[in-house]
């Protein structure tokens, strides 16, 4: 293995960000992934010099390929529904399993108010009305003629990481726990196209976008988002929405949170004021612990948790790691990451992956010689607002416990000298 | 066109014309005028001042016959919940630490319930009641809830006048987020 040699470990062990990127394959080949293994035992266990794959053609080709059969267990988790329903809650991405920061479609989190529909896109219209001078009808194809935009964003469920709110840290995964965000390229037509086609009248300061499934779940829109950055996402990932990410057309709003990107979108009124409908005032709104409420807190906070090594993902021993996760804001870019491997006495600035977007998942990574002892791991971002992660501590100090919507705090890992990795608040 | 791309001389434009300008003449311009009899089948949302509100009424007697055969499977008798949300009650829990939310300790506007159960109740049968066994369910839920008389009709103007007990515990953190 090569030494670094301005990097010695600090007490905690994390090491210069840049260290993999300097020393080369070399330092790589030897790090290992935390799932990868002890070091050597790749090496003692070798392949065949000639395995049964080299020694006949391989399979035909495949109209629409899926995953290697090695990693079925790579699924979405935590699948829960409301009593007596099948389509009535979420989905979440397994995050831990996944790198980089494009989530498959097939992993995207899915969360539904009354299940997936079926939609045939020959039916299906979009109607702009209200305080328009002409009220339109759009057919799917005629969208698609339409000049489009592709942006790289999150999405995340203003649910997300609700859990963790609770008294005690619940013992559960990373996907388990955060997998109500994911991260796709999305497609389509800039929605102020549209309205400026229908005519809005200068005194709409709202519209209200809902959605063609048996809940017609709606959401009111400040008109400043729908003219800023708001997308009629028509793909994700290079193809056509998939049926529960909102096929064949759904709103996307950069930043905000997730239900206000209404899936399956069949009618935008301009309107004077917020509608008020059921997922404005009595769901998506923080009770804070005096009782009030924060009503349209739009914008997802900056945030961020280490995926490997998290819990699920044991440590195999003693080595030199690359310690990875993901951070993201709706506020703008993340702008820094910091990890700690001593429960926040010292924190290391860790690489981030480029290009670095706004409103987008960005994996961050830094090598970790861990000495085998029992540590507690965290990642702390920044973004470009100047915005900081917040403490779990500050964070239910100031909103209390009773909210379950925008929970962005410092998650922390605990890792036993065997290797185990916990779920705790620190 | 030219490489800056259709997209570029589409918001170009619009830029010169502005938002409610005349007709934008560059944009593809494909959707078709939709009549005012389509847009009236369409617009099923309701303002929390009333706009919207279909003809129809209905009172809490009606609304109980409704809600025994249409929502106590899943909300429990009388709106006390199980296997799904409690409807009914909390009142004075929101500052603890067993918060209830329900339609009366928490639900700013009474114009909201008929929006929901018009548009997603019952949630196996969506837009399968009238519109007078929406008022009257939503008289009942009300009225279970102490807020109007088991007497009082709902229709389109007596609705919109309803003041919910919560209304005023809410903080707006749109454009601004509260710190």
């Amino acid at each position: 293995m090569a030494r670094p040699k301005r990097s010695s470990p600090a007490p905690s062990g994390l090491l210069d960000r840049r260290l993999f990127l300097r020393t080369g394959l070399a330092a790589m080949g030897a790090a290992g992934g935390v799932a990868a293994g002890a070091p050597g035992a790749a090496r003692a266990a070798g392949p065949p010099e000639t395995p049964p794959w080299m020694q006949y053609p391989g399979a035909p080709f495949t109209a629409y390929g899926g995953p290697a059969k090695y990693e079925s267990k790579v699924t979405r988790t935590l699948i829960r529904s409301q009593p007596g329903t099948t389509g009535s809650g979420a989905s979440r991405t397994p995050l831990e399993m996944l790198e980089g920061t494009i989530t498959p479609s097939g992993l995207h989190f899915e969360r539904h108010h009354s299940g997936v529909p079926d939609i045939d896109p020959e039916q299906h219209r979009l109607l702009i009305h209200g305080m328009v001078k002409r009220p339109l009808l759009f057919t799917m194809d005629a969208l698609m003629r339409y000049p489009m935009r592709s942006r790289i964003h999150f999405m995340e469920c203003s649910g997300n990481s609700q859990l963790m709110y609770g008294p005690t840290p619940p013992p559960l995964r990373a996907g388990e726990l955060h997998g109500l965000v994911s991260c796709s390229e999305w497609t389509g037509v800039p929605l102020r196209l549209l309205l400026e086609e229908a005519g809005v009248d200068p005194a709409a300061s709202w519209l209200l976008a809902e959605g063609a499934d048996a809940a017609a779940m709606s959401r009111s829109v400040p008109m400043v988002k729908a003219m800023d950055d708001a997308l009629l996402a028509l793909f994700q990932n290079g193809e056509r929405l998939r049926p529960e990410n909102g096929y064949p057309v759904r709103l996307f709003l950069p930043g905000y949170e997730g239900n206000m990107s209404v899936k399956w979108l069949r009618r935008i009124k301009v309107t004077p004021t917020p509608t008020m409908t059921k997922d404005e005032t009595s769901r998506y709104t923080d009770l804070q612990a005096d009782g009030k409420s924060l009503m349209f807190t739009y914008p997802m906070g900056v945030k961020s948790l280490i995926t490997r090594p998290s819990p699920g993902l044991t440590m195999p021993g003693p080595g030199l790691y690359e310690v990875s996760g993901i951070a993201w804001s709706g506020s703008g870019t993340i702008r820094k990451v910091e990890v700690s491997a001593d429960d926040g006495r010292t924190w290391a600035e860790a690489a981030l992956s480029t290009p670095l977007l706004p409103r987008a998942l960005t994996r961050f990574r830094i090598p970790w010689k861990w000495n085998g002892g029992s540590a507690i791991v965290k990642s702390r971002a920044t973004d470009s607002a100047g915005d900081v992660q917040p403490t779990r501590d500050r964070l239910v100090a100031e909103h209390g416990n009773n909210v379950v919507f925008h929970y962005n705090a410092i998650q922390a890992w605990s890792i036993a000298a065997s290797g185990e990795v916990r779920n705790v608040y620190a | 066109m030219s490489t800056r791309s259709l997209l570029g001389a589409v918001l170009g434009v619009m830029a010169l014309t502005g938002c409610a300008g005349s007709p934008v003449t560059e944009t593809p311009d494909l959707g078709r005028v939709a009549t005012p009899a389509e847009v009236a089948g369409w617009d099923v949302s309701i303002a929390p001042d009333g706009r919207g509100l279909p003809p129809g009424r209905g009172t809490s007697s009606q609304g109980a016959i409704v809600y025994q055969q249409k929502c106590q499977n899943c909300h429990g008798e009388k709106g006390a919940g199980q296997p799904n949300d409690r409807l009914v009650g909390g009142h004075g829990t929101l500052a603890s630490k067993t918060p209830v939310r329900t339609i009366g300790s928490y639900w700013p506007y009474a114009t909201t319930v008929f929006d929901y159960v018009r548009r997603a109740m019952p949630y196996s049968q969506s837009h399968s009641l009238s519109d007078d066994d929406v008022y009257a369910v939503t008289a009942y839920l009300l009225h279970l809830n102490e807020i109007i008389a088991e007497t009082d009709v709902m229709d389109a103007q007596a609705l919109p006048r309803v003041k919910m007990p919560n209304r005023d515990n809410f903080i707006l953190a749109y454009p601004t987020r509260p710190k």
